[in-house]
């Protein structure tokens, strides 16, 4: 055992610069800052570029800007500068512009409590951008998912060509931790597809079979790179041709969609004798694995799964997981957020759902009280 | 030096009958073809409305974005592909919305080149007022022009500090070679280019070339802004980079020494800013993993730097930490009364097995723990050296940790030799003092 002491920011920061990040912009933001202070650190000295925004509007588009040059780029900001992201996320759907997006989130709503956890951005993770497209959301719950899941989202905007979100919180990001350095996971690192050589350049055009197109970057020699957030076609020139637009969105759906179990992460522990899966995710998994053993030792056992993926929606996984159980909970730090995702998939309406969303972390006495009755 | 045109044949540009649009692609195909550049040697970044029609237009590297937002990505851009010539094309529509990015393009100087079409309204959506337009205009917006006052753009650019402002008009006889000039030039360079809009604002009100030539003949602006001369953004940036060593992830700690106990373990320091509760509490993380346990640690304080309270939250533990909340601390070390009263409600949490070494006069909330009181004043410890000292104590006692964890930590924790011997001797004072206590 070779252990460090991180923060989740730091962590998320290294895993960046192992996955071959080569950019990041933010603008200052409680619980995210330390993102920014971290890279400023650690980027430069190996030959990245860092930098901070006039605002996180700025931050964003140099990060989309990086990316189309061809750049693996990266931001973070905490649940006000998402607002102030999503129409640049939209346009990073629309562009298929691959780039992580960290959610340091805090409590809301509006800028809230800076420095006080939730999970309250989950659901806008998922909505904020225009059109209704999805998205891919991670969300650690320990600082070594810090890690590696910011390696895995990048590798997964460069092989969809499209935003990824880590959906983090202050509860991870401001919280430190020791990481064994010998049993972090490491991903492979996957660059974005270039076009293969002698032929024109399609900007959106899918080779047959694939559901993503090649990525040439602005500034490549030879052939020239177009991006553009009009409705276009496989040119990258706007078009009205609307047999091939309806084409082209339901690519934009399907290709995460029909792909997310390729990268459904999460962690299962099957309890023996228990009639009751408790469903969580984030920190307050963290609660929820305690309550188990807890409960087991109560000779009440329960199981667990904690979900690292959040979307898509990992259906498959929660259907297979949850069809034994006669009761199912689902514990998060937030309204509810989660639990309609739940109930949507399970087409059940007598999900137990326990929540809090007052800054502090669900315990897991209360996590327990719930489940003994 | 000169290359053949860019102009994309199949995008031939469509505008309104006699719009000024149609002279600025025809000078800037003649800058690009007198400059002798390719087409993947330049990326056109345009914004929306009639200005963002142009990276259609030619045969280069292109990008369209969010309204206000073209300099945002050419930044981006630019700071990857030094080599490319960068051209942002923004209405006066782009100069209000991205005002903000527009005047840190200003104050970063990096070399992209930004031609700002100034018809003197929102052309595309209907004639609405714009930051430019006159008071004395008609627009389609009513009155509202009349009440504010119109942004003069290339005072707003020498003011916010580009050193290339160019305010000309698109009658201009050498246009094409202002923007040569400008996409030449090494730094941000801006051009604002009088325009007419027939299809909106010239239907209501009288604008001639003649009018506009007049207008950007008297303006002062022609190029260089000597007081604003400087190195540019991208070529300081990367001087600055190549100045720098590499840096690797720092090395992890094995265990050195038998951990006391490995059953969770919390200790809790209240103190206030400037007491360093944060930077002690990473020293006891440090100290515990010396013993191979694991460790989390959370902290507490306000955003006042030097006044609130300070906490700091440090759990340890043999096994996985799940929950990272503290439930009942095993040490509570308690140096200053802000942190005490912003946690008063733990101490209601204390066992009988619980420890609480307190600074001589701190008021404390009852509980069952036992309290050691240390003068730390009477000791010669300052009042920001407490909560490290806090730690001394504990290790001093044996409880949670020991004094060779604690070493450990100091010297892994700080490089300076000044610093290692002033806490090792600390370390000293107090296990003597503590011992004659009888804690």
């Amino acid at each position: 055992m070779s252990t460090v002491f991180w923060g989740g920011n730091e962590a998320i920061a290294w895993g960046a610069v192992d996955a071959g990040c080569r950019f990041f912009a933010g603008y200052p933001i409680t619980p995210a800052t330390t993102i920014l202070h971290t890279m400023l650190r650690v980027l430069p000295p190996n030959g990245g570029i860092v930098m901070q925004g006039e605002d996180e509007i700025a931050s964003i588009g140099f990060c989309i800007g990086a990316s189309m040059a061809g750049y693996k780029a990266m931001t973070a900001t905490s649940g006000p500068g998402i607002s102030l992201y999503s129409e640049n996320i939209s346009f990073a759907i629309a562009c298929e512009i691959p780039l992580v997006i960290v959610d340091v989130q805090r409590l809301g709503p509006s800028t809230g409590s800076a420095t006080r956890g939730a999970d309250g951005d989950i659901q806008f993770l998922r909505w904020a951008n225009t059109g209704g497209f999805p998205t891919i959301v991670l969300c650690p719950s320990t600082i070594a998912d810090c890690y590696s899941l910011t390696i895995h989202a990048f590798n997964l905007a460069e092989i969809f060509r499209c935003p990824v979100f880590i959906a983090s919180n202050k509860e991870i990001g401001m919280t430190r931790e020791t990481v064994d350095l010998d049993k972090l996971e490491r991903p492979d690192v996957i660059d974005r597809k270039e076009p293969p050589e002698g032929q024109p350049y399609m900007p959106f055009r899918v080779a047959p079979y694939e559901q993503v197109p090649y990525f040439l970057p602005v500034g490549a020699k030879g052939r020239l790179s177009r991006f553009t957030s009009s409705t276009h076609g496989e040119d990258g020139y706007i078009t009205t041709n609307s047999d091939f637009i309806e084409k082209q969105n339901r690519r934009l759906e399907e290709k995460l969609a029909k792909a997310v179990g390729e990268f459904t992460f999460y962690d299962y522990f099957q309890a023996i004798d228990s009639d009751t899966l408790v469903i969580s995710y984030g920190i307050t998994a963290r609660s929820a694995i305690e309550a188990a053993r807890a409960l087991e030792s109560l000779g009440r056992p329960v199981s667990l799964l904690i979900l690292k993926t959040l979307w898509p929606v990992p259906e498959d996984l929660i259907r297979r997981k949850a069809r034994d159980y006669k009761r199912i909970a689902v514990v998060e730090m937030n309204m509810g957020l989660y639990l309609r995702e739940i109930q949507r998939v399970l087409c059940r309406d007598d999900i137990i759902s326990i929540t809090k969303m007052n800054g502090t972390l669900i315990t897991p006495e209360e996590i327990m009280e719930v489940l003994s009755k | 030096m000169s290359s053949p045109s860019l102009i994309n044949p199949s995008r031939p540009p469509v505008f309104c009958p006699g719009c000024s649009h149609e002279n600025i692609v025809k000078a800037l195909d003649r800058a690009f073809v007198n400059l002798g550049l390719a087409g993947d040697q330049i990326c056109i970044v345009s914004d929306i409305g009639c200005s963002g029609l142009f990276d259609t237009f030619f045969n280069t590297h292109a990008v369209h974005g969010l309204h206000g937002r073209a300099l945002t990505y050419a930044a981006g851009i630019k700071m990857c592909r030094p080599e490319l010539k960068v051209v942002v094309t923004l209405g006066d529509g782009g100069i209000g919305i991205g005002g903000a990015h527009f005047l840190a393009a200003c104050k970063r100087n990096l070399d992209l080149t930004l031609i700002i079409m100034n018809n003197f309204n929102f052309g595309m959506t209907g004639g609405q007022h714009s930051v430019t337009t006159p008071k004395d205009s008609r627009v389609s917006t009513s009155f509202l022009n009349q009440i504010e006052k119109p942004l003069s753009v290339g005072e707003v650019a020498a003011a916010a500090g580009a050193p290339f402002v160019y305010v000309c008009s698109a009658y201009d006889k050498d246009f094409s070679r202002i923007l040569e000039e400008a996409i030449k030039f090494e730094g941000f360079s801006v051009v604002e280019v009088k325009e007419i809009c027939p299809g909106r604002f010239t239907k209501w009100n009288k604008l001639t070339p003649k009018m506009l030539e007049e207008a950007a003949q008297s303006s002062s602006f022609r190029g260089l802004v000597m007081e604003n001369e400087r190195a540019e953004y991208g070529q300081a940036y990367r001087d600055y980079l190549a100045s720098l060593s590499p840096i690797n992830r720092p090395d992890g700690i094995k265990a050195q020494f038998e951990p006391i106990e490995t059953k969770r373990y919390e200790v809790l320091i209240l103190g206030a800013a400037g007491q360093h509760a944060v930077t002690a509490g990473g020293v006891l993380a440090l100290a515990a993993m010396s013993a191979g346990l694991r460790v989390t640690q959370k902290n507490e304080y306000d955003i006042t730097v030097l006044r609130g309270p300070s906490i700091a939250e440090v759990i340890f533990s043999g096994e996985e930490i799940h929950y990272t909340g503290i439930k009942s601390p095993n040490v509570v070390i308690a140096v200053a009364q802000e942190g005490i009263d912003r946690r008063r409600s733990v101490f209601k949490a204390l066992s009988a097995d619980s420890l609480i070494i307190c600074d001589r006069g701190l008021e404390l909330p009852d509980s069952k723990a036992d309290l050691l009181e240390v003068d730390f004043k009477s000791l010669g410890v300052k009042k920001s050296q407490r909560a490290f000292a806090g730690l001394a104590v504990m290790a001093a006692m044996n409880r949670g940790i020991t004094m060779d964890m604690l070493r450990f930590a100091i010297d892994r924790r700080y490089d300076s030799e000044k610093i290692r011997k002033e806490m090792h001797d600390m370390m000293k004072t107090l296990s003597q003092g503590v011992i004659k206590s009888g804690g």
